[in-house]
């Protein structure tokens, strides 16, 4: 006898809606076809629902399956492949994988944490940001070249992880006044952009729009620039 | 068909222990080859070019980096003997999710300690603390990881060390003192 599992109600995502760390795994679980629950935390006015969920950095977002937590995307994202088998989106062989997950730190360490910084500092802190994102992408450029996809033909887990190149990082580039992601130096880079928007998938529909997200950006700019600048390890080198 | 397996590493490193701690559970055989970072090797420089660091398993020819990294790959590889991680994906992110909580927390935190002074090394030492007694928390009835007193912490600590595989790939404790005051001095954090 089969019994039907209601998966909406099983799995539920909390999220904010500008965060590009949730969008992924809305992405992810999209592609895989999950219904779920949204849940909306406003992370300036936390709930103790996040405290509960966790409790340990009280970050966005959280997935919660069969009332089991876990947080961090990329090991949402992991988890998400291994519970639902069909269209894979980590590799099967270990070290393509490997690769895969040390692309995916490459693009929160190292890509998203420059282009960040150059989001929220001004001068020569900025500058030092600005060239540190161009080089860090230079690196996805040559990753890129030949390819639709980070995965090859279809996208996969370093396509989610680097998604906010598509579409967060021409935002934090308008409203930091830098040019980061230059169509012209970064060819591959800017086809694979258009590639991932157009993806089923990936389509608009969980993304804020432009200009809420510009709104939103340009206010934390304005909060973050003096917290940035007082970290001894950003304004010492 | 052998195998052919190089790991660059650095004998104190934290990180290079992890693999060691791995490649010993498991009981496969390696070349060790010691980098020296002030003189970082061709090798090291042609496996991982990106960020330069060690560890570097190379398997076969081919490289992979990151401690956390190569820990699950080799995880994968040689998956008949010794599991280091759980095979329930829930488990398995739940000991993901600590391994990256004492990369980031107790690391991180525990090197702003050394390298900082004055106020941020006030904030670096109750972010350690802080951290380790979540840790411990975490630790409870659990034999071997994946804090209410630090006891708790030695006596885990103390039975990672009865088992062989561990106690052969750690550094000896006077040697990575030695090279912490090496380093305070050459880069003036005294």
């Amino acid at each position: 006898m089969e019994k039907k599992r209601d998966e909406s109600s099983s799995v539920k995502l909390v999220g904010f809606w500008v965060s590009p760390f949730v969008h992924r795994v809305r992405w992810a679980l999209k592609f895989k076809g999950i219904e779920y629950e949204y849940i909306e935390e406003d992370i300036f006015n936390k709930t103790p629902l996040l405290s509960e969920l966790n409790p340990l950095y009280q970050k966005v977002p959280v997935l919660v399956h069969d009332g089991k937590p876990l947080s961090d995307s990329s090991i949402i994202l992991e988890y998400v492949d291994q519970k639902w088998k069909p269209n894979p989106l980590l590799p099967d062989d270990p070290y393509e994988r490997a690769q895969a997950h040390l692309w995916a730190r490459f693009a929160d360490e190292k890509v998203l944490e420059s282009a960040w910084l150059a989001l929220c500092s001004e001068g020569k802190t900025q500058e030092r940001a600005v060239k540190q994102a161009i080089e860090n992408l230079e690196k996805v450029e040559e990753k890129l070249k030949g390819k639709r996809f980070f995965g090859g033909d279809k996208i996969g887990h370093v396509d989610l992880m680097m998604g906010f190149v598509s579409y967060m990082l021409p935002v934090w580039e308008e409203v930091a006044g830098v040019k980061i992601l230059d169509p012209l130096k970064f060819p591959a880079v800017a086809a694979w952009t258009n590639n991932f928007l157009n993806h089923e998938a990936i389509k608009a529909e969980y993304l804020p729009s432009r200009a809420e997200t510009v709104a939103y950006f340009q206010w934390r700019r304005k909060e973050l620039i003096p917290v940035y600048a007082s970290y001894s390890r950003w304004s010492n080198k | 068909m052998a195998d052919e397996l190089i790991l660059l590493d650095v004998h104190v490193s934290m990180f290079g222990m992890r693999v060691r701690v791995a490649l010993a559970e498991k009981g496969i055989e390696y070349e060790y080859r010691e980098e020296n970072l002030a003189n970082k090797s061709p090798l090291l420089l042609e496996m991982n070019p990106v960020h330069k660091k060690i560890p570097v398993l190379i398997h076969n020819g081919k490289p992979i980096s990151e401690s956390l990294i190569i820990v699950q790959y080799i995880d994968e590889v040689w998956k008949d003997k010794s599991p280091l991680l759980p095979s329930d994906p829930y488990q398995r992110a739940q000991a993901r999710f600590w391994a990256d909580f004492v990369d980031k927390k107790i690391f991180d935190a525990g090197r702003r300690i050394w390298t900082r002074k004055g106020e941020e090394q006030e904030a670096a030492k109750k972010e350690f603390i802080d951290a380790l007694k979540l840790l411990e928390g975490e630790l409870g009835e659990k034999a071997y990881f994946v804090s209410k007193s630090i006891a708790k912490l030695v006596a885990w600590a103390k039975r990672c060390m009865e088992k062989e595989s561990v106690s052969k790939s750690l550094a000896d404790p006077k040697k990575v003192y030695e090279f912490v005051l090496m380093l305070k001095k050459k880069y003036g954090f005294e």
